[in-house]
């Protein structure tokens, strides 16, 4: 099977100049940012990402220009937060997109915000990734310094503060009300919605939350159009995806490709399929919480709808290969026991639920 | 009567938030108080750090993660006399801070070495080799294991910190290691003797197992798509 990624995101990902401004700007980055500013109205952006099509990349799949045109439109202080927490095992691409080219993210986060009308921005990295968030500290400096961020930006009457926020080891904190209490300075547990995070989030204002990735895309969608970014993917999955492969394949790692192409071309072409000598027996298909797909299932499209029709989840883009080398329920007691372990114990389901699970495999696995 | 409904003059009971969530340390003693300033000791660079953290959020509570941050980079673990200085600073109780940090897998509330080396024994990880790397490190730290597994645990000499963890989000690198904040992998077993002993001679970690040494899995082959190679945006 031969196949080549698409790479938008990760063009020239490659070329560690891409880290700094000035190796952005020489690729055109900040661009966009300078043309939004001087001859686009924030309702005309708002429009363009809403009909792009541009789904979620964090796990849900959520349209990112509808979760904008929740925010309501008055004077009221409003927040970003750009959740960069990414703890859902056999998840690694934002740490990619993050560290090797962070200025694309920011110029997304500063069009974001103009558009929304947005005046303070998170970018809630977790813990684990210091050097990531290094980068980022040193990237956010950058532009501050070119203007980009802070007051009336190019001359607008646009602010804008980006703070880089670091986490300290919690799964939940993914979880995006979770990650507001986190960021209020408290214990990361998950809040009852409704409210929702648009009507009422960050400091209690209205907030979007939404991924690295999905930020990533919104200079590339507002600089070539709606269109453009249609003309990759599918009907209901639009755009290409970073792709992270891991488990017992020969070439582990990130891939960007457009939604919609075959999940055997993902992990037999891309990632080399299964280490000599074994066959693969199962795989998550969208990080440890999608339900396991098996090799019959090989031959789907790698897109939003399709994973769902099989009753799966293509998440934020995670691919965990088990080969026959696996034991399945091993497989599911050591998912669980990680569950177990990260549930933050507010709700009983969770809570007990989790322990019941890990008790259960136990029992199964000694036999 | 609606049964459910409060009556009419039903106040909701006027629960100061704050001092709810800062006391616990003893039921049924005096709340904790906000610590002073003056009476803590706090290392000047410790509260600048802090205060400038505070600036940087609409409320000042926001700092707290920062600031425990901080008290741990300065005192390698988060001391109870570093929390009760943090506290001082943000004006909120010690408990408060306590009750932040014990929820957080990163902070650690008892000594912890000069090194700490955590070992992802998650899926990806597991597959390739994770629980046996876990073993390795703690043989050649001479840590316990059982303790390793369970929160971290000490090496012979009390130098090294070995702790198995939840996934790190590096799975390409499967099975890999989190040295001092730095990502490594993939590491056979072999590799953990070598790290613990750079470790103790405070030299440079296996550099060409790091994750910054890395390139991208499928090469720098760039797409010849021409929507990808005309485009108007950024990486053109």
């Amino acid at each position: 099977v031969s196949i080549v990624e698409t790479r938008v995101l990760l063009r020239h990902a490659t070329d560690p100049k891409l880290k700094t401004i000035d190796g952005y700007r020489s690729y055109g980055g900040y661009r966009t940012l300078e043309k939004a500013y001087d001859e686009m109205e924030p309702d005309t952006i708002v429009d363009t990402l809403e009909e792009s099509g541009l789904r979620g990349r964090g796990g849900a799949g959520f349209s990112m220009g509808k979760k904008v045109s929740f925010l309501p439109h008055g004077n009221e202080t409003k927040y970003l937060c750009c959740n960069a927490d990414e703890s859902e095992p056999g998840a690694f691409k934002d740490r990619e997109l993050m560290q090797r080219n962070p200025h694309q993210l920011i110029e997304g986060i500063v069009i974001a915000s103009y558009a929304a009308g947005i005046s303070h921005a998170f970018i809630f990295i977790r813990g684990e990734y210091d050097r990531q968030a290094d980068i980022l500290d040193d990237a956010v400096a950058e532009a501050y310094e070119a203007g980009y961020l802070g007051r009336n930006i190019l001359g607008s009457n646009h602010n804008l503060e980006l703070t880089v926020h670091r986490g300290a080891g919690a799964y939940i904190c993914g979880e995006e009300t979770a990650l507001l209490d986190a960021l209020e300075g408290k214990r990361g547990n998950p809040r009852l919605k409704p409210p929702f995070p648009a009507v009422q989030g960050l400091y209690g204002g209205p907030t979007l939350i939404n991924n690295v990735e999905t930020l990533s895309n919104v200079s590339h969608i507002v600089a070539n159009g709606a269109d453009w970014f249609r003309s990759f993917g599918t009907e209901q999955s639009p755009g290409t995806k970073v792709v992270s492969i891991s488990g017992r394949v020969k070439r582990p790692g990130n891939y960007e490709v457009e939604l919609g192409v075959k999940l055997r071309d993902l992990i037999y072409g891309l990632a080399g399929g299964p280490l000599d000598g074994h066959e693969i027996k199962a795989f998550y298909p969208g990080g440890s919480s999608s339900p396991v797909l098996t090799p019959a299932e090989l031959d789907l499209p790698y897109s939003f709808e399709a994973m769902a029709e099989a009753k799966s989840m293509l998440g934020s883009g995670s691919i965990i290969v088990a080969d026959d080398s696996i034991s399945i329920p091993h497989m599911a007691l050591r998912t669980a026991r990680f569950y177990r372990h990260e549930s933050c114990g507010k709700c009983t389901p969770c809570r007990e639920g989790t322990n019941w699970t890990v008790k259960m495999l136990e029992r199964v696995v000694r036999g | 009567m609606d049964p459910f409904s409060p009556s009419d003059d039903f106040e909701m009971p006027g629960l100061p938030v704050d001092v709810a969530n800062t006391t616990g340390r003893d039921a049924l003693g005096e709340p904790e108080q906000i610590p002073e300033l003056s009476d803590v000791n706090c290392p000047d660079g410790l509260r600048e750090s802090i205060e400038a953290s505070m600036a940087k959020y609409p409320d000042h509570k926001s700092a707290s993660i920062p600031a425990l941050w901080a008290v741990q980079r300065l005192y390698g673990w988060c001391t109870p006399e570093g929390i009760t200085q943090a506290a001082a600073v943000m004006k909120v109780t010690p408990a408060y801070l306590e009750s932040v940090a014990s929820f957080y897998d990163l902070f650690r509330l008892e000594p912890s070495g000069e090194a700490q080396v955590l070992v992802c024994t998650n899926i990806s990880c597991w597959m390739r080799g994770g629980d046996e790397l876990l073993d390795a490190f703690c043989e050649a730290a001479g840590a316990d294991r059982g303790e390793a597994g369970h929160g971290g645990a000490l090496s012979a000499d009390g130098k090294v910190m070995v702790s198995g963890f939840e996934c790190l989000g590096a799975c390409d690198l499967a099975p890999m290691v989190s040295v001092n904040e730095r990502y490594y992998g993939p590491l056979a077993p072999e590799d953990a003797e070598t790290v613990i002993s750079q470790l103790k001679d405070g030299g440079e970690v296996l550099p060409e197992k790091a994750l910054a040494a890395r390139p991208l899995p499928g090469g720098d082959q760039e797409s010849d798509d021409e929507r990808v190679t005309s485009t108007k945006g950024p990486n053109q």
